[in-house]
């Protein structure tokens, strides 16, 4: 079978599973977000915690991908959700550390002169530490997502599909060509998410970094 | 009218105020100056509960400021910092219209407000309005950080050391607005500084401090001819001591060399 019969025979399945694999790994970075930067504040209010907090985040990420996903799996069976909620908690790691340390690294000057006009927390948060925390947020958002969507791969061994079910039918009937099929576009969309996102985040730091190097 | 009455803070068991009586006079531009560590900034901080005093009592228009919600008390009072800190992400005029924004203003009324603040330091809002601070040179930025103290209009502004991150000309040249700005509007302003030209340059009264309490406070001219202390002489220094007393020594001079026809 050479490459084109390949693709017209498994073109649209490849696609399919693509979709499978965005859909899960977009879902979890979502989540991620919405978890995690909140987190990220409520630590920067409560230093003491948030020590406890980064070390279970940390422990989580050095558990194996397997592991991880078996174990959720004990809990949430087969399926979707416990690929998702594996992908988020390796995601997080990134999405928090960045976020507290955005949120920690903000111009203390810049504070006091939101604090001295009259912010409330909630305003100072909004208005000033966040839109300033930004470009390293999103540097943190741009490694959680290269890590969800490389890892999604194996959400397959819990039933959740994606491109790594390609790979791991090519493994079992010894077919290069299946493999690859799955192997080249997941890294494809690694590479392809990467630069979007490096993008966005090029746009948001130019105003904050052109202040900085004007100081 | 900004009074303190014998305010004290400390830190642990280290003294930073000691037993603070002062008096700020509506409309008046009064200068607290004094070696780094003396307490100045702190005292500034107090006015608008940046910093909590230990004990006693601060009042504004003979209200206890402890009693007021910090938020809106701040939103009263202009606060300039010698940091500039012009939020980055914003435009200028974002940055000038901020608090009558967090003071949900009508925005028609404070947009007007910002273009007249512009013009009077000199910046064309139809230029600098939707620039981005980070476009502007460091004299333009802190003139932007002046005005954006008296967006919403305060009857108070409180500056810690604003002019002295300049250089010697912008320094000077804003100072000379300064001085201009401040006959126009006749704001309460409490002014932190140490440079002791900049001190008599502008102001109508100043506060000289050390070590936590007051030394002296008099006009600046009265400072120069009758230093309470060897302190507040070393201070000011020999030269500008000297500078005032040969000016006053050449103007009663003029006065007795008076001709005898003259109708005086």
């Amino acid at each position: 079978m050479n490459a084109f019969e390949f693709i017209s025979r498994y073109g649209g399945q490849i696609l399919e599973l693509t979709g499978e694999h965005l859909y899960m790994s977009a879902i979890a970075i979502l989540l991620a977000i919405v978890i995690g930067v909140p987190l990220a504040v409520f630590m920067t209010r409560n230093p003491k915690i948030a020590v406890t907090i980064q070390t279970i985040i940390n422990t989580v990420q050095t558990i194996p991908t397997i592991s991880l996903l078996l174990i959720i799996m004990i809990f949430l069976g087969l399926g979707y959700s416990t690929a998702i909620v594996a992908l988020v908690l390796y995601s997080l790691l990134p999405i928090v550390q960045n976020t507290y340390a955005g949120l920690e690294n903000v111009d203390k000057s810049m504070i006091e002169a939101g604090t001295g006009m009259g912010m409330t927390r909630l305003q100072l948060l909004t208005y000033v530490k966040l839109p300033l925390a930004l470009p390293i947020i999103l540097a943190g958002v741009r490694i959680a997502a290269v890590v969800a969507v490389g890892s999604a791969t194996i959400a397959t061994f819990v039933g959740a599909g994606g491109l790594g079910e390609m790979i791991m039918r090519g493994i079992s009937t010894t077919d290069d060509q299946k493999i690859l099929a799955g192997a080249i576009p997941a890294a494809v969309l690694v590479v392809v998410v990467d630069m979007l996102i490096g993008k966005i985040e090029k746009r948001a730091s130019y105003r904050v970094n052109t202040a900085r190097t004007n100081k | 009218m900004i009074s303190f009455h014998s305010v004290e803070m400390r830190i642990n068991d280290v003294s930073i105020i000691q037993k603070l009586d002062l008096q700020i006079k509506a409309g008046e531009l009064f200068v607290l100056i004094g070696p780094s560590g003396c307490g100045k900034t702190t005292t500034m901080k107090m006015i608008n509960r940046l910093i909590e005093p230990t004990s006693g009592r601060i009042e504004i228009n003979g209200e206890d400021v402890s009693l007021a919600d910090p938020v809106e008390l701040r939103r009263n009072i202009g606060y300039v910092i010698q940091q500039i800190a012009l939020f980055p992400h914003m435009t200028i005029g974002q940055n000038v219209s901020l608090v009558p924004r967090l003071k949900k203003a009508d925005q028609a009324q404070y947009e007007k407000k910002v273009d007249e603040l512009l013009d009077m330091v000199g910046l064309d809002p139809k230029v600098f309005k939707n620039r981005y601070p980070a476009e502007l040179s460091g004299g333009q930025q802190q003139r932007v950080g002046v005005i954006r103290a008296m967006a919403a209009d305060p009857p108070i502004i409180l500056m810690d050391e604003p002019f002295s991150a300049l250089d010697p000309i912008s320094r000077e040249q804003l100072q000379d607005e300064f001085v201009r700005l401040q006959k126009t509007i006749k704001k309460t302003i409490v002014f932190v500084t140490h440079d002791m030209d900049e001190a008599i340059k502008i102001s109508d009264r100043i506060c000289l401090m050390n070590n936590g309490a007051v030394v002296q406070v008099d006009s600046p001219e009265k400072l120069l001819q009758r230093p309470a202390n060897s302190f507040v002489a070393d201070f000011i220094g020999i030269k500008r001591l000297k500078g005032a007393q040969e000016r006053q020594a050449v103007s009663s001079a003029k006065k007795a060399t008076l001709p005898r026809w003259s109708i005086s």
